[in-house]
């Protein structure tokens, strides 16, 4: 079956397609998301297993032979990040059946959460780069679709910033692969990487590797250019929150890993020292912006701020230890990240706010909620049998081997502001006198609760399951590092 | 007020349907000269907005009963589905297939099946723009 790899862009699709015939219908709605996401899951598997046994598996559409096409190109990195997209977006569609309430569900909020699920998967498989940026428009229009249904008076003033922001990285995305094109002469990602390695990556190939830096963090919230996103993901209800959250900044994280380890790979001392240096900045701003605020949603945000930096300072060491590292720390990122808001959007469905100052004592009504939050803020924090240990501990090691001492020594200080951070939402809302709060009737408590708990059951056994997940992950860093397996998957023999 | 338009309608009720046939002229012509899907369907789209400028929106919505909405799904599903037709052949997806046939009174011509992926396309822009002219027109 030579089409696998396109079943977890297409199924999403034709359902979300399948959707727009009955906006009104919420149950045949929520039938029809479910079964179009497991059956998704199911595709995503047998691809990882396909994957797995049989190497990196691409086609190019049309039957062109492969410079000439559009390639797509499945290998485990992509995989695994399909894979747990596909996971996040099914147990968030749980959530929501909950907590979206009837009048998004009747205005296409199904059709755009399976929409921005086919753009997400489309990024992380492409092997070309302009279908790439079509891929990004597709998950940014669903996004600007999911962050302004509702219409209230925060969303819409956030919306707006959202798109001003995307349409001008959008651009300039654009314009960046026009200048690789008049360099290079082709956009498949495998050819490309062939051309830049011929042409021994002149100067201009290092500015484009800048302007590509500029985009892709423009999506996925590096330093200087993170500035629009706490606002904007604090706008939408929490189930987009957690899509958003969990999905949208590791779509520019990939891209951002992708061409660094496959195009840009011969001015490493310029262009891989600049991509260290702004991710540790990343986290030095994610880390003041985690402890500043007394809001629940904006502590959450700030912790993706932060993660992004770590990723990319491992995937700027390119050694084996800090990719794996990387790649072990991107999926428990989407994992956990997505647990933590469907969690806090617990609490902030109990106590009717997000303002830290105002909970108080809900240890003593909701115990189970308490220690759920409490091993899924251990696990963001990287505390050893849960699911943010192993990759933090190769970041580091990778880090110290490539000699970046202080480097390793920041994401660990960061670490304990992280691990401050979330356990200051402990302390206040389930320690402490408690406040009069409104009760969740009991079948809402357990149709908010019950996906969130599983995510972090996933969560904890990712991490506890390390050893295990250890050959799929030094697949995917092998390919990193040897993007010749790549281009020889793409163009054959040449 | 209620202006006299009769000269507009007049006019309009004789010009809309030659953007019609010059739109379905351009979707077709697309594989040879300069057309397709999407300029066909604005074409399209255009003449129906000519229409809107000509009488009333109701005048217009009960005259063409087309739920837009449902006309872009379909145009997804056909593209989709013409697309998806080479899983079935175990090629890879997107492949189209194309031959000559002797058709009756047209003669001998040539059909791809990137016609009906353009057929998508032509449903796909004329349902998205008439939804964003509606929805604006209607909304007070």
């Amino acid at each position: 079956m030579i089409n696998l790899l396109l079943f977890p862009i297409l199924l999403p699709f034709f359902f979300a397609i399948i959707l727009m015939f009955f906006p009104k219908k919420r149950f045949t709605q929520r039938i029809i998301t479910i079964v179009g996401l497991l059956s998704t899951l199911i595709a995503a598997t047998i691809l990882l297993i396909t994957v797995k046994t049989n190497g990196i598996q691409a086609i190019t559409l049309g039957s062109w032979p492969a410079p000439f096409g559009i390639s797509m190109v499945s290998d485990m990195l992509s995989v695994l990040l399909v894979l747990s997209s596909t996971l996040i977006t099914l147990i968030v569609v749980w959530y929501s059946f909950t907590s979206i309430g009837k009048a998004r569900e009747e205005n296409f909020y199904y059709p755009g959460v399976l929409f921005m699920l086919t753009g997400v998967n489309g990024a992380f498989t492409t092997g070309d780069i302009f279908n790439m940026f079509v891929f990004f428009e597709v998950l940014l229009m669903a996004s600007y679709l999911l962050i302004v249904l509702g219409g209230e008076k925060v969303q819409l003033r956030e919306s707006i910033k959202y798109i001003l922001v995307n349409i001008i990285s959008s651009a300039l995305f654009v314009v960046t692969v026009a200048y690789l094109y008049s360099v290079v002469g082709t956009l498949n990602m495998a050819d490309i990487s062939v051309k830049i390695s011929q042409l021994g990556q002149p100067g201009i190939i290092t500015v484009i590797a800048v302007l590509f830096l500029i985009v892709f963090g423009l999506k996925g919230a590096i330093f200087p250019l993170y500035f629009w996103l706490p606002s904007t993901y604090a706008a939408p209800p929490i189930p987009v929150l957690a899509l958003f959250g969990a999905l949208l900044t590791k779509v520019g994280v990939y891209a951002i890993m992708r061409t660094y380890t496959l195009f840009f790979t011969l001015d490493q001392s310029f262009t891989h020292e600049l991509l260290m240096i702004i991710s540790i900045l990343t986290i030095i701003a994610g880390c003041i912006g985690a402890l500043a605020y007394f809001d629940v949603k904006k502590i959450i945000i700030y912790n993706i701020i932060i993660a992004v930096g770590v990723i990319l300072f491992g995937a700027s060491q390119m050694n084996e230890a800090s990719l794996m590292g990387s790649i072990f720390y991107l999926i428990h990122d989407i994992l956990i990240k997505g647990a933590l808001f469907l969690l806090i959007g617990v609490i902030i469905a109990i106590t009717g706010t997000s303002n830290l100052k105002k909970m108080g004592g809900l240890i003593k009504y909701y115990p189970m909620l308490g220690w759920t939050y409490l091993v899924a803020a251990f696990g963001l924090a990287g505390i050893p049998p849960l699911s943010g240990f192993v990759g933090k501990l190769l970041i580091i090691q990778g880090g110290f081997e490539a000699g970046n001492l202080w480097g390793g020594i920041v994401i660990l200080a960061s670490s304990l502001v992280v691990l401050l951070s979330v356990m200051r939402i402990f302390i206040y809302a389930f320690w402490g006198e408690p406040v009069e709060i409104t009760p969740l009737t009991k079948r809402h408590y357990r149709g908010l609760f019950t996906p969130a708990v599983i995510l972090v059951g996933i969560s904890v056994l990712y991490g506890a399951g390390s050893e295990w997940l250890v050959p799929y992950m030094s697949d995917a860093a092998d390919v990193m590092l040897n993007p010749s397996q790549y281009i020889q998957a793409v163009l054959g023999g040449a | 007020m209620k202006t006299n338009d009769v000269i507009l309608q007049t006019a309009t009720k004789i010009i809309f349907f030659i953007i019609f046939l010059f739109s379905i002229h351009i979707f077709f012509a697309g594989h040879y000269t300069p057309g397709g899907g999407f300029v066909g369907g604005l074409l399209t789209a255009s003449g129906i907005v000519l229409l809107l400028l000509a009488f009333d929106l109701k005048t217009v919505m009960t005259s063409l009963p087309i739920n837009y909405t449902v006309m872009t799904a379909i145009g997804l599903l056909l593209a989709l589905a013409t697309a998806a037709g080479s899983i079935v052949f175990n090629v890879p997806f997107f492949t189209h297939a194309f031959d000559y046939f002797e058709l009756p009174l047209l003669g001998k011509q040539s059909l791809h099946t990137a016609m009906l992926f353009d057929t998508g396309v032509y449903l796909v822009v004329v349902g998205v723009t008439m939804t964003i002219i509606q929805t604006i027109g209607a909304d007070d």
